[in-house]
């Protein structure tokens, strides 16, 4: 069974078809990829799967299960987490921190023994500092640990923002362009980070990305949206070098 | 063989400083209360300054750390005032401990503040920004109007309440009547001294220092960060906000039985609009977000006009170009940077700096 499979997604603002009937099917371990022109209803998926959005129709199955409705902590906690295209971190907290915000739900005790100081809470704070410090180190942010996340340099927050939705244990990782802004030995870096990250963490990883270097470089599949519709799926080589694809980014 | 000493996190260093000043100036101001006799006015600043700095470590809870604007306060501190005094007065004969009585006016005080808190959170953190301070402004002035209302009397048959007038409660030959309108509550027995305001700050400060450092605080500084972001990780954030409210609230009650104990008769008329924004004071020019900030801010501006009564007039003119000084001082970069240059902390860690270097060479 797919992990994730979308069945007709489509959602309506006024008179405006943002996405209109997404067939999508992402198998459990794949690095897929969802491309498109500006302003073709990435995005707007992202936050379809994510809860922002509710759809106006189709429906959206996590392992078999419907999540259209559900709230974005519960989709949170059903296993999907996503990065930002405008990068959203809590700023004024430390990059540790950060991560310890992500493990949230994983790592749990109550707000009385966090006041009084129960030796749960000494414990599970330890749990929290070593998972948080190795989902540093996978980033290369262990020794920037006690830096304000504002202080980062923007590649290394893009990194703090995939090493924080990593940290609440998904199943489906939502990337919405990871490599934006990034120079291209950092876009390569970047690369092997996402692979080393879906065997470490056996996670499934949907990306939206512009940088086609990336795309062709790690992307299995490919759905390339337009207008909202579906322009082309299928395999990444197959679908880059479908004519109709070429003349939606290029032009006639 | 050295034993390799873990050096404490910048968190739990900077706490120990706060819980450091607090005790220091505690012991100065006891040796200076036991040493001198008359300073009646230093004396009876000291309970107020305890209460004043338990409305702005909470408050800055709500305004510092999940960064809402609240101007309801003081509505928080007025039902504590009451449900303190009222009970204090109530149980006067009944409970002969003055300390059980007290422990229990501040328990009840403080929970039913919390509750009020929880419902008032309710409708009126679903609003952000300019619109939250305007609701929470209203309903502190709801608050203070209300209960400006009241009449509350006993007798053999139990409680009776009204809005109207102490005739309008029906009560039996030998009932008293406790809360008596805008005359609000008199008679509360003074249990209120400096050393039980002390140890409330601390407690004030103990928990409200906790639970910035926990996971609870983790939650609600990242709402204050960034709402979206937090809600894609899975937090909640209607909890976390009322969580944080009603905690707020809870002290800000437990601050109002203090000031209700220390004074003979009590009424509304210093719930208001102003002890609000008094209290908001503080915690922005202390530093939004910093306990230590807050209480620095609430101890030096609330002793100012105290010790300016003598200028009469002038007294409030220099208040205001104190406020200002500050207010420019607080945003000077030079200024932090001499900050900076001087914190204990930094001192500290040069120091230990220097001695591993002294260690190895």
């Amino acid at each position: 069974m797919a992990l994730l499979e979308t069945k007709n997604l489509g959602i309506q603002f006024g008179g405006l078809r943002a996405v209109d009937g997404l067939d999508l099917t992402i198998e459990k371990g794949q690095l897929y990829g969802l491309i498109g022109p500006n302003g073709a209803g990435k995005t707007t998926v992202f936050n379809m799967l994510t809860g922002v959005y509710k759809p106006t129709f189709g429906n959206i199955l996590l392992d078999g299960h419907s999540i259209v409705g559900k709230s974005q902590i519960d989709i949170n906690k059903s296993g999907i987490a996503r990065t930002f295209q405008n990068i959203r971190l809590f700023s004024q907290m430390s990059v540790l921190d950060n991560v310890k915000v992500g493990l949230h739900n994983i790592i749990t005790y109550s707000t009385f023994e966090g006041i009084f100081r129960l030796p749960s809470y000494f414990k599970k704070e330890k749990q929290m500092d070593e998972k948080a410090m190795s989902l540093l180190k996978v980033f290369d942010l262990q020794d920037e640990a006690e830096y304000l996340a504002s202080n980062l340099p923007y590649g290394k927050q893009r990194k703090l923002e995939i090493a924080r939705a990593l940290a609440t244990n998904p199943k489906l990782l939502l990337l919405d362009e990871p490599a934006a802004g990034m120079n291209p030995n950092e876009t390569a870096e970047l690369m092997e980070t996402i692979r080393f990250i879906r065997g470490e963490f056996s996670v499934t990883i949907l990306l939206i990305e512009h940088d086609m270097r990336l795309v062709s470089g790690i992307c299995e599949q490919l759905t390339v949206l337009n207008f909202g519709k579906v322009l082309a799926q299928g395999n990444t080589s197959e679908v880059l070098s479908d004519p109709e694809v070429v003349r939606a980014y290029l032009g006639e | 063989m050295q034993k390799e000493r873990k050096p404490l996190k910048a968190a739990t260093k900077s706490n120990l400083i706060t819980y450091g000043i607090l005790i220091a100036a505690f012991i100065i101001v006891s040796i200076i209360c036991a040493s001198n006799d008359k300073m009646y006015q230093f004396k009876g600043m000291l309970v107020p300054l305890c209460i004043y700095s338990i409305m702005a470590v909470s408050l800055n809870l709500v305004v510092g750390i999940l960064g809402d604007l609240s101007l309801g306060h003081a509505g928080f501190m007025c039902i504590g005032a009451y449900v303190g005094a009222f009970f204090s007065v109530l149980l006067k004969d009944n409970i002969p401990l003055d300390w059980l009585r007290f422990v229990i006016s501040l328990v009840l005080g403080g929970i039913t503040a919390g509750i009020f808190g929880f419902l008032i959170g309710i409708p009126v953190l679903r609003l952000r920004g300019d619109y939250l301070a305007i609701v929470t402004l209203a309903f502190g002035e709801i608050i203070k109007n209300i209960v400006n209302l009241l009449y509350v009397g006993v007798d053999g048959s139990g409680l009776h309440v009204s809005i109207k007038s102490a005739s309008d409660l029906n009560m039996a030959e030998d009932g008293t009547v406790i809360v008596k309108g805008a005359l609000g509550i008199t008679g509360t027995p003074n249990d209120s001294n400096f050393t039980v305001g002390f140890i409330l700050l601390l407690i004030t400060v103990f928990v409200s220092l906790n639970l910035i450092n926990s996971r609870t605080g983790r939650a609600v500084k990242s709402i204050r960060d960034n709402r979206i972001a937090a809600e894609t990780v899975g937090i909640s954030v209607t909890r976390y906000k009322l969580i944080v409210f009603m905690i707020s609230a809870f002290f800000a009650g437990i601050a109002g039985v203090l000031y209700s104990h220390n004074i003979s008769s009590l009424n509304t008329s210093t719930f208001g609009y102003n002890t609000s924004i008094l209290v908001l004071v503080y915690v922005v020019l202390g530093g939004i977000g910093s306990t230590r900030g807050s209480i620095i801010a609430a101890v030096i501006l609330y002793a100012l006009p105290e010790m300016l009564r003598e200028l009469r007039d002038y007294r409030m003119l220099i208040y205001a170009v104190v406020l200002i000084l500050l207010m420019i001082v607080n945003n000077n970069e030079k200024f932090n940077l001499f900050k900076e240059k001087i914190s204990i902390s930094r001192f500290i860690q040069n120091r230990r700096e220097a001695m591993s270097k002294g260690a190895k060479s």
